[in-house]
């Protein structure tokens, strides 16, 4: 068990880098505590899986270093690292038993066969393999297989920490929320250094007390699931979480107030000063909007039903805007006036949200 | 313009795929099928598009019989799942294919070309090959030869589950309006209620080969005439209970949880259809009923957060607006909409939502 710090890595598949594109990741830092569950979250192509093998040993970083509880292993190979890796097909022995399976990292570490007989006990009875313990692995279902992937990984004591890529990618619908419970289940039993890599927010979230948002070789935003939904620190960060996502609108700062097209706006942060940014823009989540008899004029594009709410799709000054109310709310016809909560409307500068 | 399939069965030996169907489609409309896997859909296009021949029955188009007719000679066009692309042309060269073979002159297949390609935010790719793009530029190109030939039937199959979740989103809002004024029939196949709430017009609900419910897609969302179209509609699955009615009181066989209704129904056994977004966190609706729990997960998603349950010998999965943590084994209290309940007989059927 580990805590793990990455510090200012970057690394690039190029020979040489002339600007911020030819980075796979670019200034990592990131501090992981012992036995925390955390989520490598962003869309493929955002430098997730590079960071994976970075910390697994298969690539040597560029520039930076690895620090296991403070010690550099940056040089240290995978096998000295001692990590458990999941991956996102069920890596598995077809001719052997599920006990055998299990049995298997620990025997290749001469562990006593009293105490592997104990320990594949436990995990089998956590993952609900007992009774298959005997049965040929090849005869599983996907699902069931993968369950001995997740076993093997959780298998061993020693391990500095346990990291899933994408572990569920297999498993049908309906049960991943099956065994997204036993994974968190699992977490709250062994308190192990768990790294979760999806794409998917739903897993993401699910899974980890802290999610790390990835987005153009970048880390965007550490948070909690209510953190990245309430106050998102980047505009990639409202756009991917939530589903529609945070509207981004382009807006005006005069004399430290926000207005869109001259309609002022009240946001989270209390006076603006003057900006040097290139780009200065507004966010606010269809959540937090509502109709209303003054505030933001705007044109009704489109309305969309998911069964429990209405998505209204409107033109604004500032750009289109979404905005969520409930299937029995009546819609206004032609135009309509929209307000914002404050509390949840936020500036952003060049992406980045701007801060008292 | 319509399309409509006439006691149309398939049978491949003596296993039935498609059991007697009839269903009629109307000029300018979106018809969803819905349906888990295996219940029928892809049969029943291929069928509609005449890729494959029924057993039995008939498929007329504008009022004329189009049975055995070959898909070459119908106007039809066909986008799958898996991202289908010529791989050696050009995202352009891809989107004119169909219309080559038609002998329009270049300068008439050049316009419509960059029309469409205008329409589904190609134009700044269609020099590149399908490799180079990402999957949902990739299955932007093929819904961009589908639309390019003005066909009477355009069947979509699945054409979104191969996406990340942000393209999906992003192209399901888009589809709608890309058929809004076009002259044909659309029939676009899917596993995911949301997708059929989100894209509109009509929806038949399908299961094991047989279609259980067709109408307009927000009435058959509301009144489900029977449990399985109910079933099949909804995304978390449904939670499903039997209760008692004496009077006006009903109540949940496995716990002491009880309720009013003003339903006039026949004292007696019943099951109750919950939708996931019924129970919540919080209080709804003029009429909430209170349940207790103990916690096995909350999976959130972002903006919601689905807490599954136990009570009695039930799982329940409710749905909130919002971020609700809970640890797994947590007793809980939650919150049941009354209101929102559908009622079911002994044999399944509708018998009454408020």
């Amino acid at each position: 068990m580990s805590k793990i710090t990455l510090q200012d890595l970057s690394h690039s598949y190029l020979q040489s880098q002339n600007k911020d594109e030819d980075w796979a990741i670019r200034n990592v830092n990131i501090d992981w505590q012992d036995g925390g569950a955390y989520a490598l979250l962003g869309p493929s192509g955002c430098g997730k899986t590079t960071l994976l093998n970075i910390i697994s040993g298969l690539i040597n970083p560029t520039k930076g270093k690895i620090l296991f509880n403070d010690e550099d292993i940056t040089k240290k190979n995978p096998v000295e690292r001692n990590i458990a890796q999941i991956f996102q097909f069920p890596v598995i022995y077809d001719t052997m038993t599920v006990f055998e399976n299990l049995a298997f990292p620990l025997r290749n570490r001469q562990i006593p066969e009293d105490e592997i007989n104990n320990k594949v006990n436990e995990i089998a009875e956590m993952l609900e393999l007992t009774s298959t313990l005997n049965n040929r692995a090849s005869g599983l279902t996907a699902d069931g297989k993968q369950k001995i992937s997740l076993g093997r990984g959780l298998a061993r004591s020693d391990v500095n920490v346990i990291m899933f890529d994408e572990p569920l990618t297999v498993i049908d619908p309906h049960l991943k929320w099956i065994l997204r419970s036993k994974l968190k289940e699992l977490h709250q039993k062994i308190k192990r250094t768990m790294i979760y890599v999806t794409h998917d927010q739903t897993e993401a979230l699910t899974f980890a007390d802290q999610v790390v948002v990835m987005h153009d070789g970048q880390i965007v935003q550490t948070g909690t699931p209510v953190e990245l939904f309430e106050k998102p620190k980047h505009t990639f960060v409202g756009h991917f979480i939530g589903s529609p996502g945070m509207n981004i609108l382009s807006c005006q700062i005069n004399n430290g107030s926000v207005t869109i097209n001259g309609t002022k706006i009240e946001t989270s942060n209390s006076k603006i000063g003057t900006s040097n940014f290139s780009k200065i823009e507004l966010g606010i989540r269809p959540e937090f909007i509502s109709f209303d008899k003054k505030g933001l004029p705007v044109k009704i594009l489109n309305v969309s039903n998911t069964g429990k709410n209405k998505i209204i799709e409107t033109e604004s000054d500032g750009g289109k805007i979404k905005l969520i109310i409930k299937a029995g709310e009546k819609v206004p016809e032609g135009s309509a006036f929209l307000t914002f909560k404050k509390d949840y409307t936020y500036v952003y500068g060049d992406d980045w949200i701007v801060e008292k | 313009m319509s399309l409509e399939l006439k006691g149309i069965e398939k049978k491949i030996g003596e296993e039935t795929h498609i059991y007697t169907t009839d269903l009629k489609f109307e000029k300018n409309t979106i018809n969803v099928l819905l349906g888990s896997t295996l219940a029928g859909k892809t049969t029943l296009m291929q069928i509609m598009a005449g890729l494959d021949k029924p057993t039995k029955g008939e498929i007329w188009f504008n009022d004329q019989n189009v049975t055995g007719v070959k898909v070459q000679k119908r106007n039809v066009s066909m986008v799958y799942q898996q991202f289908i692309n010529y791989p050696n042309f050009t995202v352009k060269e891809n989107i004119a294919s169909p219309l080559k073979i038609t002998g329009i002159d270049n300068q008439e297949i050049d316009q419509r070309v960059s029309k469409v390609a205008d329409l589904l935010k190609l134009t700044p790719m269609l020099d590149k090959k399908p490799n180079e793009l990402s999957g949902g530029q990739q299955q932007r190109t093929a819904l961009a030869r589908a639309l390019v030939k003005d066909s009477d039937l355009i069947l979509l199959d699945e054409p979104l589950a191969n996406l990340d979740f942000k393209l999906r989103e992003e192209l399901r809002e888009e589809l709608p309006k890309l058929f809004k004024d076009r002259d044909c029939i659309v029939v676009y196949a899917t596993t995911e209620p949301s997708d059929a709430l989100l894209i509109g017009g009509y929806t038949a609900t399908l299961l094991e080969g047989k279609v259980i419910q067709h109408g307009k897609t927000l009435e058959v969302y509301n009144k489900p005439n029977n449990l399985d179209s109910a079933k099949v509609f909804s995304d978390p699955p449904m939670n499903i209970a039997n209760i008692n009615k004496k009077g006006e009181i009903c109540s949940l066989l496995a716990d002491n949880v009880t309720w009013k209704t003003n339903l006039n129904l026949r004292d007696g056994s019943y099951k109750v259809g919950i939708r996931p977004h019924n129970i919540t966190t919080y209080k709804e609706g003029k009429n909430s009923i209170e349940i207790s729990g103990k916690v096995l997960i909350s999976e959130l998603s972002g903006s919601e957060s689905m807490i599954h349950f136990t009570n009695g010998d039930l799982n329940w999965v409710s749905l909130s607006e919002g971020i609700h943590q809970k640890d797994v084994g947590e007793e809980t209290k939650l919150f049941m909409n009354s209101d929102e309940f559908l009622y079911f007989d002994n044999n399944d059927r509708l018998v009454g939502n408020v």
